[in-house]
């Protein structure tokens, strides 16, 4: 009993430190001084660098789409209606999260490897010693690049994956290019664009902030480090598939 | 928000003066969870003078510089620095506290991104409006003072652990401080390489005036520094042995725990070990 009392009490603390860090960022976004080097810095660190594993995810999640739902279309006879599937799959719901667990797997554990090295190396508490907050230097800019570069990379994962998504159809169904633009277009709504493109700024803060949270709570050494970055990571996954759940339900409820 | 050293009025700068109380405890009172770590520490650190902390480990040295940069907060008493109460400030307000302090931490913690330069200017560089080429200047100049001017451009992780604290020191000074805070500045270092650090603290000292709080449990830099003083003799630097008046401005603290065992200079602190078992183990 006194065990879960004690876990539950930690489990309380690290919420409470979770908003006060938001919180805290959340002042600095309209506040002075802003590190507008680092800002674009990180713009490129989270944006840029995770381009590659995002294309690839993206391309090769519609090329099976279009395989499996291909064949099962089969059955019906309606092979023609594959890109419906693809793109309403890819837009309303894979694009977002496969992209984002990709970008947690990438991002949310470096960012807490690079955050926890630095608390426990007293990198973080000479930075306050030099006069600079940590919140404005290293959260925030992590967080606005989050923020920002999670649905751009969400919409070039849609676009990519669509992009493999024809190829299959085109190769391997033998369904015409046109029927399947065609298809893909007709599959969609506005809503369904719209939930695209919203989802993932919620999904991008959620990584971003749990990476930076758990970056900074490290402690224990080299040790402390590893096990910040196997929390990020699984921490911000588990967030990313929640967060998703709530959105799209709420979501739903304000437009469908 | 951005750190600046700001101007003292002439009344503050009076009192704050040679012998002033630049860092003042006063009953300071921390614990962590269960365990007492300081338990009403009070003492005084008079402008130009040196305060030498002696302690086993865990026993609260490093704490106290904590609580001086505004890093802890302690649950009781007051701590005054430069003439601030700064207990009880924000975070924000510390900032303009922090201006005037520099701190050595252990194994230097310098920013491994960032290359030497960078990394002694970046109080000046980041938090300050002085324009860069006087910042790049003033870098040079610290780097020349330590004698690593010729490691400018390197990255940390290309420096020994002696030159890591000495660009620790160098980026420590590098914004002009009144109160410089060193922990543990020698620790894990070779004899040869731990005087060069003693001799930067002296330097700093004695040459540019700065008040100094060392940590430390190496007797011998201890004593090193509280026993000598460093002399400007034209271009070079010599070491000499300190004048009696000169040894008494360094005063050794001994914690033990969580309260203040012994406070007096070097030569007290030999006689009160002949008399102290615990003291003269912790000497011996």
């Amino acid at each position: 009993m006194t065990l879960l009392v004690e876990w539950i009490k930690a489990a309380l603390l690290e919420v409470q430190e979770y908003f006060i860090m938001v919180g805290k960022t959340a002042r600095a976004a309209v506040t002075r001084p802003f590190y507008v080097r680092d800002i674009v810095e990180q713009f490129e660190i989270i944006g840029i660098g995770s381009l590659t594993v995002v294309l690839l995810t993206g391309m090769f999640t519609g090329m099976v789409l279009a395989l499996q739902s291909g064949f099962t279309l089969d059955q019906f006879g309606a092979r023609s209606m594959v890109g419906r599937l693809v793109s309403a799959s890819m837009v309303k719901e894979l694009g977002p999260v496969l992209t984002a667990l990709m970008v947690a797997g990438r991002v949310g554990s470096g960012i807490a490897a690079e955050l926890g090295s630095m608390m426990v190396t007293d990198q973080i508490a000479a930075l306050r010693a030099l006069g600079t907050d940590p919140i404005r230097k290293l959260v925030l800019p992590r967080i606005l690049a989050g923020l920002v570069m999670v649905p751009l990379l969400t919409c070039v994962s849609v676009a990519v994956g669509l992009v493999g998504g024809w190829i299959t159809t085109e190769t391997q169904l033998k369904v015409a290019s046109g029927v399947y633009w065609n298809s893909v277009v007709m599959g969609l709504y506005m809503q369904d664009v719209w939930m695209g493109l919203i989802k993932p700024f919620f999904l991008g803060f959620a990584i971003v902030s749990i990476g930076c949270h758990v970056g900074l709570r490290t402690s224990g050494g080299t040790q402390g480090v590893g096990r910040a970055t196997t929390n990020a990571v699984v921490a911000s996954s588990v967030a990313v598939l929640v967060v998703n759940f709530l959105v799209t339900k709420l979501l739903i409820v304000l437009m469908y | 928000m951005a750190v600046q050293r700001e101007a003292r009025s002439a009344l503050l700068d009076e009192a704050l003066g040679p012998g002033g109380p630049i860092v003042v405890f006063d009953k300071v009172s921390l614990a962590f969870d269960e365990k007492t770590i300081l338990n009403e520490i009070s003492f005084t650190l008079k402008t130009g003078h040196t305060k030498i902390f002696l302690g086993a480990s865990g026993a609260g040295k490093s704490t106290i510089l904590r609580l001086i940069l505004g890093l802890l907060k302690p649950d009781a008493g007051m701590i005054f620095v430069n003439g601030d109460r700064i207990d009880d400030m924000t975070e924000d307000q510390m900032m303009h506290v922090r201006g005037d302090l520099g701190m050595v931490f252990q194994e230097g913690a310098l920013f491994d991104s960032l290359t030497v330069r960078e990394n002694v200017g970046y109080k000046l560089f980041e938090e300050s409006k002085v324009p860069f080429a006087d910042a790049n200047h003033r870098v040079e100049e610290v780097l020349g003072f330590v004698g690593l001017a010729e490691f400018i451009d390197r990255q940390p992780s290309e420096l020994s652990g002696g030159q890591r604290r000495r660009v620790a020191i160098a980026r420590a000074m590098a914004a002009k401080p009144r109160i410089l805070l060193y922990d543990e500045p020698t620790t894990g270092l070779d004899p040869i390489t731990a005087i060069t650090i003693d001799e930067e603290i002296m330097k700093l000292r004695d040459l540019e005036g700065v008040s100094s709080i060392v940590v430390t449990h190496q007797l011998r830099d201890a004593f090193y520094v509280a026993e000598h003083s460093a002399v400007q003799d034209g271009d070079r630097i010599r070491f000499d042995r300190a004048t009696p008046d000169k040894a008494d401005e360094a005063e050794f603290i001994m914690l033990r725990d969580g309260r203040i065992a012994f406070e007096g200079n070097a030569t007290e602190l030999r006689e009160v070990a002949a008399r102290d078992r615990y003291i003269d183990a912790f000497l011996s």
